[in-house]
């Protein structure tokens, strides 16, 4: 039971993953690519570290021995907290820096430029 | 075979595509994304790793590496902005 609730939670950390590194690689701009790999990547990571948890109290026992799986849970949190803090911070920095830098977004609609070559 | 070690190595896998746009985007904005989608899947491998081999040093590895990516990120988009 609990063996298959890990197995589903890894399979939707990676589905989401997957789904980042394929807007990555398939989005024309680089803030399309942003949107896909910064939401989902983060998505993806709070439920892999959710496995990690849910393995690591499973197999919880009281004495020295199972200590070491509390470790494992409380470092695995704290490496998630960091990246959650770290991961949209950072992709916030980059859209800001390449806007000031002068990447325009594709597929921008501009009408009345349009209206204007057409007369 | 452990469900983390399958899942370590689909990550691995995933950051060879992540790592192609590095070297395939036509700006650099573009791989300035890939190498921070990069950082993250790097994390994230060394938590399963960590799990896989029972192996607590390897997520406190990754915690450090989080925030120096974290730093680095920032200071190559200061750099986009042409501050640097």
């Amino acid at each position: 039971m609990i063996d298959w609730l890990i197995m589903a939670l890894l399979g939707i950390g990676l589905f989401f993953n997957f789904i980042a590194v394929l807007g990555l690689h398939r989005f024309p701009d680089v803030y399309t690519r942003l949107h896909a790999s910064t939401k989902c990547n983060t998505f993806g990571s709070i439920f892999l570290v959710l496995a990690v948890v849910v393995y690591g109290l499973a197999r919880y026992q009281p004495g020295p021995d199972g200590a070491s799986n509390v470790v494992l849970v409380l470092h695995s949190v704290v490496a998630l907290l960091a990246l959650l803090i770290t991961h949209p911070t950072s992709s916030h920095a980059i859209s800001r820096a390449s806007h000031i830098s002068g990447y325009l977004p594709i597929g921008e609609v501009d009408k009345l430029e349009e209206d204007k070559e057409e007369k | 075979m452990n469900p983390f070690m399958i899942s370590a190595y689909l990550l691995i896998a995933f950051m060879v595509v992540s790592v192609s746009r590095v070297a395939l985007g036509p700006y650099p904005q573009d791989r300035v994304v890939g190498l921070d989608t990069t950082n993250m899947l790097v994390i994230v491998t060394m938590i399963m790793l960590g799990v896989a081999f029972e192996n607590v040093i390897l997520i406190d590895v990754a915690i450090v590496y989080a925030i120096l990516s974290y730093v680095a990120t920032l200071y190559l988009a200061s750099y986009l902005e042409g501050r640097s």
